[in-house]
């Protein structure tokens, strides 16, 4: 396509992209927060859950990560 | 994302220094007069040319073999800073991959540990201003990604025969969702690799241009100093991103592998 109309979906598009930030930041504080809510009743087990942590946040980020590559796709591939 | 389109959208934009240039790529012992990063040097790249990621990752290799050979060439008790550097790196790994995978994962803890350590340095080497991120490009990231899945893939049918399959087929769920389960377990499957690599790519990516896009506020003399300050506060959040990213990709690793070293329960 080409134009200036789809010059204009490419940028609208992109920017809608990103509302998917908005999700992954649920997401990413929705762990961190439980993680800390948890910790701190049981600062013990903590240290041992680490490693989950990190895999959680990165699951969770997957999905904002998809939204960046839907607007890096339509702002320099489409 | 190619050269081409950074070009074009840098003469559109308001800043002096476009803030995707710092990604492009051009071959090195090159000169070129255009101010443009689109010049000769981006122009006709063959497979044979050494361009600025290989010079990086290059980079990167020599460091990591500088830190383990200098670390570990006079081992002594009382263990020198070099050599308590390349322990800890060392031990930090060994349990990772020991703690996720289980005991039978050990065995691919060298490669788990080459990963570890060419992500570290390619990110932290990426910080260096002027210099390049090589893992800032799907290109490398998705390599890295694709021989994990690649190898985890082969490794689960090696390991497990066709038994590997049972990993999709969910046998604590009731039988009625299995079949829709499945269907989720395979696309989730084949996902990964994809997730695996935009991530450290994108986040990568993302603040390295962050810190451009703040720093091209500075032309605008009223604000210069606060973004000074600006750009030091997110050069330590990148520092943390940096490590976190490589730690994340590694012991995504482990996960993959502990489906394809433990069999079907997972």
């Amino acid at each position: 396509m080409e134009g200036d109309i789809a010059e204009m979906g490419k940028f609208i598009g992109a920017g809608l992209a990103t509302i998917g930030l908005g999700g992954a930041g649920i997401g990413v504080g929705h762990i961190a927060g439980n993680f800390l809510s948890g910790a701190l009743r049981n600062p013990s087990a903590a240290p041992g859950q680490m490693a989950n942590l990190f895999v959680g946040i990165a699951f969770a980020e997957a999905l904002g990560i998809f939204s960046f590559l839907i607007a890096l796709l339509l702002m320099f591939a489409v | 994302m190619g050269a081409n389109s950074v070009a074009t959208e840098g003469e559109s934009t308001g800043f002096a220094i476009h803030p995707m240039d710092q990604f492009v790529i051009h071959k090195t012992f090159c000169t070129d007069d255009k101010a443009t990063a689109l010049n000769e040097c981006t122009q006709n790249i063959q497979w044979y040319n050494v361009t600025n990621v290989t010079v990086w990752m290059a980079i990167a290799v020599l460091c990591i073999a500088g830190l383990l050979i200098l670390g570990t060439r006079r081992r002594a008790i009382i263990p020198s800073r070099t050599q308590s550097i390349a322990e800890m790196i060392y031990g930090f790994i060994y349990n990772m991959v020991e703690e996720v995978t289980g005991h039978d994962g050990v065995k691919y803890f060298p490669y788990v540990m080459t990963l570890f350590l060419f992500i570290l340095f390619s990110n932290l080497l990426g910080l260096i201003p002027t210099s390049f991120t090589t893992t800032s490009h799907v290109a490398v990231t998705v390599t890295l990604a694709l021989m994990v899945f690649l190898g985890v893939t082969i490794l689960g049918f090696i390991r497990n025969g066709i038994g590997f399959l049972g990993m999709f087929w969910v046998s604590s769920a009731p039988l009625a969702i299995r079949p829709i389960l499945a269907v989720i377990e395979v696309i989730s499957y084949f996902v990964r690799p994809v997730s695996h690599s935009i991530r450290l790519a994108g986040n990568l990516m993302a603040g390295h241009a962050v810190i451009k896009v703040i720093a091209g506020f500075a032309t605008l003399a009223i604000a210069s100093p606060v973004v000074v300050g600006a750009v030091a506060a997110i050069y330590g959040l990148e520092l943390l991103v940096a490590v976190v990213q490589a730690y994340v990709f590694t012991i995504l690793t482990c996960v993959y592998l502990r489906d394809a070293v433990g069999g079907a329960h997972h």
